[in-house]
């Protein structure tokens, strides 16, 4: 698949957001709202329910099917409000031994007036901070978009899988295009400049899997929900030693060894 | 007394320190102040810290001659001095771009570190450089900053680093994205080993870069009217369609909205530095 292909695929309005993948996947949902401080930020779904009949943390960046739905996610871009909801999902997931499953969908964290002020920057950051050594198996999935920081605010995990036409990337194509030729139509070669795709992460070392899409069909996306149960089962077998130290050195080692 | 936690600090990342090499001569000899145009000779301009003297802006200065400022005289050793990066993506113009800002700033990489003394405590130190693609991070500079948080935690040094950066490094692509994730989970294990961490945000601090390690300091401390934030402004204001407010993400913005602890004049900043590192002193175990 060309990159730009993905980066179009990601973006569709056909495409399942989290919450399909939610509905689809985990028995009794039961959604949380809030971060306790600010407000509750409708980009960010989280809850927790049954996979496979064990108890799971469920968070998912959302932007919603209709245009109704979109205005009310704000198309999935979160707020720092977002950010800091999910963080207390993951606080209660470590309390009660809750495997947490992220559902990353996003073109990026919101660039809004009220972002800023309210710490957009410190929100993803203090995300990835508690993530990084979070005592029980973290499992992200990019669905769609994986829009930079915002994306990644989600992704600190012990693996991350891609679906085949999803892309991750440090930067949109359009604002890679525009600063590197002051063009933002010239995305399609952007895309293609980024290693943007699954298979190019993979290759990178980024992403450990790629969900064929054929995986999602079935009434419970039944190849992929028992992907996702016998991982988190497989790390919640491990000591939490092992798992934080494996954890630290999946990123230790992104970008080349150095030696 | 050496915990090691987590069984790091192999041999292979361990510091081996060296000289530092000096700061290479100012490109151009005569600096002017952007903001109210006094001109000055650049040498002594970054002797005295880069603040102008007329109208107090603090201008961007090289990490060399920061360090410099900052560290005790000849207290500072550098680490990792010839690790650099390579072009994992084969991105286009990214070799001759790096290439380019090497021979200009003298700098292999975007930021510099090493161990040294402020006010007489011993401390680990970074600083970004302006100069090297605007302190952009790639996976060098993930890599020197995440050993030096290592080194730090071993050691039980503090850290005291200044930030200055555009962000992640888009020619490193989603690599360069990875270095937050990779930077943030040693500056969380230097934590937890008891480490002080002092993030000083210089002009300018934004993107990934705003987003990890800039915003995990104990404390963090912002130079005056340093810009400081998450989204470029154009991107802001295409997204709202309005203009931003004067101030919005200056320093002053920041204390306004109790992300940073203080704003403080880089002329005072050495000795702050020094009481804060005293103040958390560990007392030999």
């Amino acid at each position: 698949m060309r990159a730009y292909e993905a980066v179009q695929a990601a973006r569709s309005n056909r495409r399942p957001t989290a919450k399909t993948y939610i509905d689809r996947m985990i028995d009794g949902f039961i959604e949380l709202h809030g971060d306790r401080r600010f407000g509750d930020d409708h980009a960010v779904i989280a809850g927790i329910g049954l996979l496979e009949g064990a108890p799971v943390t469920v968070i998912g960046i959302e932007k919603g099917s209709t245009t109704d739905e979109k205005i009310y996610r704000n198309f999935g871009q979160a707020n720092p409000e977002g950010y800091r909801k999910a963080l207390r999902q993951i606080k209660l997931a470590e309390k009660f031994h809750r495997p947490i499953l992220c559902l990353v969908d996003t073109a990026g964290a919101y660039p809004g007036l009220g972002a800023e002020e309210r710490g957009q920057g410190e929100a993803i950051a203090e995300n990835m901070y508690e993530l990084s050594t979070v005592r029980t198996p973290v499992l992200s999935i990019i669905v769609g978009e994986g829009g930079s920081g915002g994306a990644l605010a989600l992704a600190v995990a012990d693996e991350v899988w891609m679906l085949e036409d999803a892309y991750y990337s440090v930067i949109s194509p359009e604002g890679a295009a525009s600063i590197l030729w002051k063009d933002s139509t010239q995305a399609e070669r952007a895309a293609e400049c980024l290693k943007l795709t699954a298979t190019d992460l993979k290759s990178l070392g980024v992403i450990e899997r790629i969900i064929p899409t054929t995986d999602l069909a079935g009434a419970h996306m039944d190849a992929l929900r028992a992907a996702v149960a016998s991982k988190l089962r497989e790390k919640q077998a491990l000591d939490t030693y092992d798992l934080l130290e494996e954890r630290y050195q999946r990123f230790r080692k992104m970008g080349g060894d150095f030696q | 007394m050496n915990r090691n936690l987590f069984g790091w600090g192999q041999a292979d990342t361990a510091a081996k320190p060296v000289a530092p090499q000096l700061p290479k001569p100012p490109e151009q000899p005569y600096t002017s102040c952007p903001e109210c145009k006094s001109l000055y000779l650049s040498e002594e301009l970054h002797r005295g810290g880069g603040v102008c003297p007329v109208c107090n802006h603090h201008l961007r200065i090289p990490a060399r001659a920061r360090i410099a400022f900052f560290a005790d005289p000849g207290s500072f050793w550098e680490f990792w001095p010839e690790l650099q990066g390579g072009d994992p993506l084969d991105f286009p113009n990214y070799v001759k771009k790096l290439t380019q800002a090497r021979i200009k700033s003298g700098e292999t990489e975007g930021v510099i570190t090493g161990e040294c003394t402020i006010g007489g405590n011993q401390t680990c130190i970074f600083a970004m450089d302006p100069g090297l693609m605007m302190g952009s991070m790639g996976s060098a500079v993930g890599e020197k900053i995440t050993r030096l948080f290592e080194h730090a935690a071993e050691k039980q040094l503090p850290v005291v680093g200044f930030c200055l950066s555009g962000g992640a490094r888009m020619q490193e692509g989603a690599l360069s994205l990875m270095q937050m994730a990779k930077t943030t989970s040693a500056v969380k294990r230097h934590s937890d080993a008891g480490g002080l961490f002092v993030s000083v945000l210089c002009d300018p601090t934004t993107g990934g870069v705003m987003a990890s390690f800039a915003m995990e300091g104990d404390i963090i401390i912002a130079e005056p009217n340093a810009l400081c934030g998450f989204a470029g402004q154009r991107v802001i204001e295409q997204t709202i369609r309005q203009q931003l407010p004067p101030g919005f993400q200056r320093a002053e913005f920041l204390l306004e909205k109790g992300f940073v602890d203080m704003v403080c004049d880089r002329r005072e900043l050495r000795g702050r530095l020094a009481e804060i590192l005293r103040l958390h002193r560990r007392e030999a175990e």
